[in-house]
């Protein structure tokens, strides 16, 4: 076989492995970057980073998952050089928001309507914003989000719990601005 | 356990990542407590709302084929790709690889030789899943003693439909449910008890003929497996050979 269809066949099987989560793909950077361009740009080049390091992915392994890390890590890397100082450090604190508690705001909620929802997520920090992405939008496991974050699986679980909290108030206030 | 402990893996339990004690636990506080059964709903109308407010943002149209022209572009995967093929010096490479290729084919030769029958390999599989399930220490169980909670729970996590009995009448009580790695693949493990001791149930479809249960003992646990209707079936416990042979009958009708 020629180098040069070596390189075809490295690049098929490549294609063949992580171009059907291109939606995944999209989605995260998308949810991360806050914008369709942004979020194009990321994912082109988050495909060529993943094509000069799949020698590093094992076939058989989760493929999803390991694109996904380095969409990540190319969208985290963007945020630094364009955004600059709005990528701040995350700060795990020690305080639980609090939950809302009751039902007449359980009900508001119900009524929230798609662009309050998407608002509401993108208020988020970026480190809830993404564990809720992953978990609720691709219905990933804890560990699949723990492998992809580099965290332990305990910090996923507190994330995601905190993240949940956090989106309920928003909605809730949201949608009683709306109403008001 | 105590309302704090209890919110605290609330998400968790609510999204069937905890051990099935755990699980139990947290179940059996959240029916008590009006607090914890309010939080319990504000997560399903968080769920709900995420989904029916379709939040997901699909790739556009288009992304798919710049992303392919850009990957047949890619001029630094392609120069990477080439510099193990301008090697200066091909001798010694050569040797190595064929003594390498010696060693592979030695190594499939005596492996062939010395390989137990894939029953075996795969029945020792089954006893280590058993005992590793018995820590109950990973998080990947699911937490329910009603079928009708543990057949739902598979679904989106396997490629089949696992069939889920409750024998809770016939002194076989179901407790539980977990995704396990058998064999190169998922597969359902269904937990039941027998007085004191764990019964795993592993299965998943299969292109082999129905086959008669088999009865096997390896490091003091009795096992028995068989085929039925395109589905494969281990079941394993430390109960004796004949309760464990009960069991199968009851799961067999």
């Amino acid at each position: 076989m020629t180098t040069n269809a070596v390189w075809k066949a490295r690049r098929d099987r490549f294609e063949q492995t992580v171009l059907p989560h291109l939606n995944a793909a999209y989605n995260l950077a998308r949810w991360l970057t806050g914008n369709e361009q942004d979020a194009e740009d990321v994912v082109q080049e988050s495909y060529l980073r993943a094509l000069r390091s799949f020698d590093t992915f094992q076939s058989g392994r989760d493929s999803r998952g390991w694109l996904l890390k380095v969409v990540r890590n190319t969208c985290y890397t963007w945020l630094r050089e364009n955004r600059g100082k709005t990528v701040t450090q995350f700060q795990e604190s020690g305080q639980e928001p609090q939950s809302t508690y009751a039902d007449p705001e359980t009900e508001l909620i119900e009524k929230a309507n798609s662009d309050l929802v998407r608002h509401a997520i993108e208020a988020l920090n970026i480190e809830y914003r993404e564990v809720l992405i992953l978990r609720e939008l691709e219905g990933l496991s804890y560990k699949e989000i723990a492998h992809i974050l580099e965290v332990p699986l305990g910090t996923v679980m507190s994330r995601l719990s905190r993240g949940r909290k956090e989106l309920q108030l928003r909605l809730f206030e949201s949608t009683r601005e709306a109403k008001t | 356990m105590s309302c704090q402990d209890a919110r605290e893996l609330l998400d968790a339990y609510l999204d069937g990542e905890l051990d099935l004690v755990r699980s139990l636990e947290v179940e059996t506080h959240v029916k008590g407590c009006d607090r914890c059964c309010l939080a319990r709903d504000e997560y399903d109308v968080l769920q709900h709302s995420l989904k029916k407010h379709g939040v997901y943002f699909n790739a556009p149209k288009g992304l798919e084929q710049r992303i392919r022209s850009r990957l047949r572009s890619d001029k630094d995967s392609q120069r990477k790709h080439l510099i193990p093929s301008t090697f200066p010096n091909w001798r010694p490479v050569s040797i190595a690889a064929s003594i390498a290729a010696l060693i592979v084919a030695s190594a499939i030769f005596f492996g062939t030789l010395l390989r137990p029958s894939s029953t075996n390999v795969l029945a020792q599989q089954v006893v280590s899943s058993h005992i590793r399930s018995l820590m109950a220490d990973h998080l990947t169980d699911v937490a329910s003693s009603d079928q009708h909670t543990v057949k739902p729970w598979f679904s989106g996590k396997l490629d089949f439909a696992p069939v889920v009995k409750d024998l809770a009448a016939q002194g076989f009580p179901l407790t539980g449910g977990r995704l396990d790695y058998l064999d190169n693949r998922r597969v359902a493990a269904l937990l039941y008890k027998r007085h004191q001791h764990t019964i795993n149930l592993f299965l998943w479809p299969t292109s082999q003929a129905d086959s008669e249960p088999e009865t096997l003992a390896i490091k003091g646990y009795n096992l028995v497996h068989w085929t039925q209707s395109g589905m494969t079936y281990w079941a394993i416990s430390d109960v004796n050979a004949s309760e464990l042979r009960d069991f199968v009958r009851k799961q067999r009708q």
